[in-house]
């Protein structure tokens, strides 16, 4: 794989951590993410990742230490703050407007990055934005299902335009919830596809469950259990880690 | 304002955030427990008033007017969550606020059909007549130290029952925890019809013994249920606890309000609710959402 | 995004000209009571933006409302202006106020607190005016003058005369219809909409939820307050009932009778509510005992309202063609 010349960090936290009613959910994560890196958290259910994604996006107020993104101090930042400064997230459990037609979900994410309050020109006539959201539905393989109610789409097609929606946002660092679950090999694989294009253009923060998918497309991997951080490194380091293999990775592949 | 009169204006307030507890915790009960917002919660305090007045009229005894009346009620709450409260659970906010609002309007309007319009005064029962002296020129009437050891009575009752029971214990569970509930036994829809028989029953208790102070005329229910938002919203929605917290705060609030601002004397409470929310969103006691 | 059914459309286009053509054969009772009516239906639609679009239930509308019309009394009785130049800004401007103040708590809540505090800091706007004696206590007051429209010497308009009144009230019924349908199309709107579904969603979108809300909070009890000054115009009269919690429950009804997020729902409501009222008031006197019962049935039977029905009918008519 090819190095950037430079590495730089995006996101960073220090000694991340945070309690639900005493249980500690997330503890002293800290990570570094660096630009256009795909960086992959895996773990068995109930090790805190989805509580740490919440954190980082802001969905979530931390009960201890800090968020850093693009140098800047985002700790306890309210979520669509974080949003606006072009962090991006998918949900575990498909989160679009089922009601909506796919490309109104689009438009709804995209008309978020306008400057301004809009009341009086219709939703419809700004241009930018309506091309906007075309492209990331296109992006994500929904052209011809715009008009489709997203109630009535496939589940495949509601987790990419769950992916669109985000997308429609410009964001330049994903977060994503587990992008794959619940998919058929066939969407699976397509979905994959278009992930590796995006990590082109973007940074990535993933949750994912299927290790196949994991380590074909991560830089960087961290393993989280019961809350804190396990193993960090890179793929190839992740799979020589005694303690990874202990504790998680063992379950699949005895050797 | 001297201290004597201090001492009987704190002795009101106290009182009156006692009285308002009975009623605010059946609310935040029926809220906590069974996810409904019950507009028609002050209208049971007015039944409650009503009959005991009705009663006290017919049988010239306030203590068998209290023994006749309660029975009633609860008979009458039991009968309005099987046949109405039980088709709300379900339903959205907006629905059970309209539905209790239609309720309001029908209670309402019984009132005044079987009672008429008129202000009725109920005569405090001769042995709790009389006042206790505190100085020369002021004294304090001994229904109210009645009143008030009877609502503390009622709500050391409930207190053991909520910390004491099995009913207790789900209760203290709250709805959000149904199979528990299931597993402990209890049938959902029995304690839920319970629990509401309970809630009107403390409003309409509350609306009994305070008739003699307070008289009895049409349309009381509604201040009083708007006040008892206003205690379990500072307090908290489901907590008991909050709504003794909340119920003491405004009982002191309005009684000084009304004695040191005579002419906004109906905002002071409202005006502490506001501060509260700012400081609390979620009231004093109530759980983060 | 919310569409409005056609056979809605085709309603809503015959009451309109209907409505315009009335007070040519109408009579003067009829002329003054659609009046009303048209009055409660704007009261209604402001409320509409929050419960049907915004997903917010306030049950202190009545507030706006009610504040409005106390404006005009004040500005009229004691400090003696009658121009509508001022009446008219100030009573708007008091509304929009007070909508912001009362939004800004109640937003930091949602669901059932929000419906409490909306109603409890309502409330509090009732109790000032109830506890002014000044201004007539439970009684309330007349008011001294309608808001008069003059250019010079020159009367422009009379709020004497039932059918410019009429004409008037339809005009501004109208123009709020044509604004919110405008604001319902822009990405406010579909913002809003989109916070009634899924608020969470919108958050991590990038959406200041709290700014939308409060921005519908203050348009909606704006266009309450026009309402308010339309009624104090009308009724000549200011009391603390205009602004209690019985008439913001009474407005909600309207509403949901009316069927909640769609803009005519709340017209349909306003007709069929008021007219139903009066009808039940000529025959007993006990008249709020039916509507009680009655507001119980819309709750059971008719959750989605006379919208709901009409959505209905059309896709049956709908079906029907398709088959034949």
């Amino acid at each position: 794989m090819a190095e950037p010349a430079a590495r730089e960090t995006v996101l960073e936290t220090r000694k991340l951590g945070r309690l639900f009613g005493g249980l500690a959910a997330v503890q002293d994560v800290s990570l570094t993410v660096e630009r256009g890196r795909v960086h992959a958290i895996v773990g068995p259910n109930g090790a805190g990742k989805t509580t740490l994604i919440n954190l980082l996006s802001g969905d979530l107020k931390p009960s201890a230490g800090t968020v850093g993104y693009e140098g800047r101090d985002i700790t306890g930042w309210p979520a669509h703050r974080v949003a606006r400064l072009g962090i991006g997230r998918s949900y575990q459990k498909t989160n679009i407007f089922r009601d909506f037609t796919a490309f109104e979900n689009c438009r709804l994410a995209a008309q978020a990055r306008l400057p301004r309050l809009s009341l009086l020109r219709p939703a419809a006539g700004h241009r930018d934005v309506t091309e906007q959201a075309a492209h990331a539905l296109e992006l994500c393989g929904l052209a011809e299902r715009r008009d489709t109610r997203a109630a009535s789409m496939s589940y495949g097609e509601q987790r990419q335009l769950e992916l669109a929606m985000m997308l429609a946002t410009g964001p330049q660092l994903l977060l994503l919830d587990e992008p794959l679950a619940g998919m058929g090999p066939e969407e699976s694989a397509r979905v994959l596809d278009l992930l590796r294009r995006l990590a082109a253009g973007h940074t990535m923060v993933m949750i994912e469950h299927d290790m196949d998918a994991v380590f074909s497309i991560a830089d960087e991997i961290t393993v989280m259990v019961n809350g804190s951080v396990l193993a960090s490194g890179t793929p190839a380091e992740i799979r020589a880690n005694k303690a990874v293999q202990d504790a998680y990775l063992g379950e699949e592949a005895p050797e | 304002m001297s201290l004597s009169y201090f001492l009987i204006q704190t002795l009101n307030g106290v009182q009156y955030g006692f009285l308002l507890f009975l009623v605010a915790s059946g609310l935040t009960l029926v809220f906590g427990i069974m996810g409904v917002i019950n507009l028609a919660h002050g209208a049971f305090y007015m039944v409650g008033a009503y009959l005991a007045w009705w009663f006290a009229e017919q049988t010239g005894s306030f203590v068998l007017a209290l023994l006749l009346s309660l029975p009633v009620t609860v008979l009458l709450g039991l009968a309005t969550e099987r046949f109405a409260i039980r088709y709300l659970y379900a339903r959205d906010h907006l629905y059970q606020v309209l539905f209790t609002y239609g309720l309001i309007l029908i209670l309402n309007e019984l009132q005044r059909l079987l009672f008429g319009n008129d202000v009725h005064g109920l005569p405090i029962p001769a042995p709790l007549a009389g006042s206790i002296p505190l100085t020369e020129a002021q004294s304090y009437p001994i229904y109210r130290i009645f009143l008030s050891f009877t609502c503390i009575a009622v709500a050391a009752a409930l207190y053991l029952l909520i910390q004491r029971t099995r009913l207790g214990m789900v209760i203290r569970a709250g709805s959000t925890h149904r199979e528990m509930v299931s597993a402990l036994g209890f049938d959902i829809a029995r304690l839920f019809m319970v629990v509401f028989g309970l809630g009107v029953a403390l409003a309409a208790f509350a609306g009994m013994i305070a008739a003699p102070v307070n008289t009895v005329y049409p349309g009381m229910g509604d201040h009083i249920l708007i006040i008892s938002f206003v205690v379990v919203v500072i307090g908290g929605i489901g907590s008991i606890k909050g709504a003794f917290v909340g119920a003491m705060v405004v009982g002191i609030a309005d009684t000084f309000g009304r004695v040191l601002l005579p002419t906004g004397a109906g905002v002071v409470v409202y005006a502490v609710m506001a501060l509260v929310l700012l400081w609390r969103p979620q009231g004093l006691f109530g759980r983060t959402v | 995004m919310p569409h409005h059914p056609r056979i809605a459309l085709a309603l809503l286009a015959l009451g309109a000209v209907f409505l315009a053509v009335f007070p040519l054969w109408g009579d003067t009772f009829y002329i003054r009571f659609i009046a009303r009516i048209m009055i409660f239906a704007l009261f209604a639609m402001s409320l509409d933006l929050l419960v049907g679009y915004a997903g917010l239930v306030s049950l202190g509308h009545a507030a706006f409302f009610g504040l409005a019309v106390y404006v005009v009394a004040g500005l009229v009785n004691k400090a003696g202006v009658t121009s509508a130049f001022v009446l008219l800004p100030a009573a708007l401007g008091a509304a929009a106020i007070a909508a912001a103040a009362i939004g800004w708590i109640s937003i930091r809540t949602t669901g059932v607190y929000f419906i409490m505090i909306t109603l409890a800091l309502a409330q509090m706007v009732y109790y000032f005016f109830h506890d002014q004696k000044e201004w007539g206590g439970t009684d309330g007051m007349n008011i001294d003058s309608k808001p008069t429209v003059m250019l010079g010497d020159l009367k422009l308009f009379d709020f004497y005369d039932r059918v410019q009144f009429y004409y008037l009230a339809l005009g501004c019924l109208v123009a709020a219809f044509v604004l919110l349908t405008v604001i319902l199309r822009s990405p406010f709107g579909h913002t809003l909409v989109g916070i009634r579904a899924n608020e969470g969603r919108m958050r991590a979108l990038g959406y200041d939820v709290q700014r939308y809300k409060l921005i519908a909070f203050v348009i909606a009890g704006t266009l309450a307050g026009l309402a308010g000054f339309l009624e104090a115009a009308r009724a000549t009269f200011a009391t603390p009932a205009h602004l209690g919690w019985h008439e913001s429950g009474h407005v909600l009804m309207i509403v949901i009778l009316g069927g909640m997020g769609t803009l005519f729902g709340p017209i349909l409501g306003a007709f069929v509510m008021l007219l139903m009222e009066d009808y039940f008031a000529t025959l007993t006197e006990r008249w709020l005992l039916i509507m009680g019962v009655f507001v119980i049935l819309v709750v059971m039977l008719l959750p989605d309202g006379i919208a709901g029905v009409l959505r209905r009918v059309g896709r049956l008519g709908r079906r029907g063609a398709g088959d034949g």
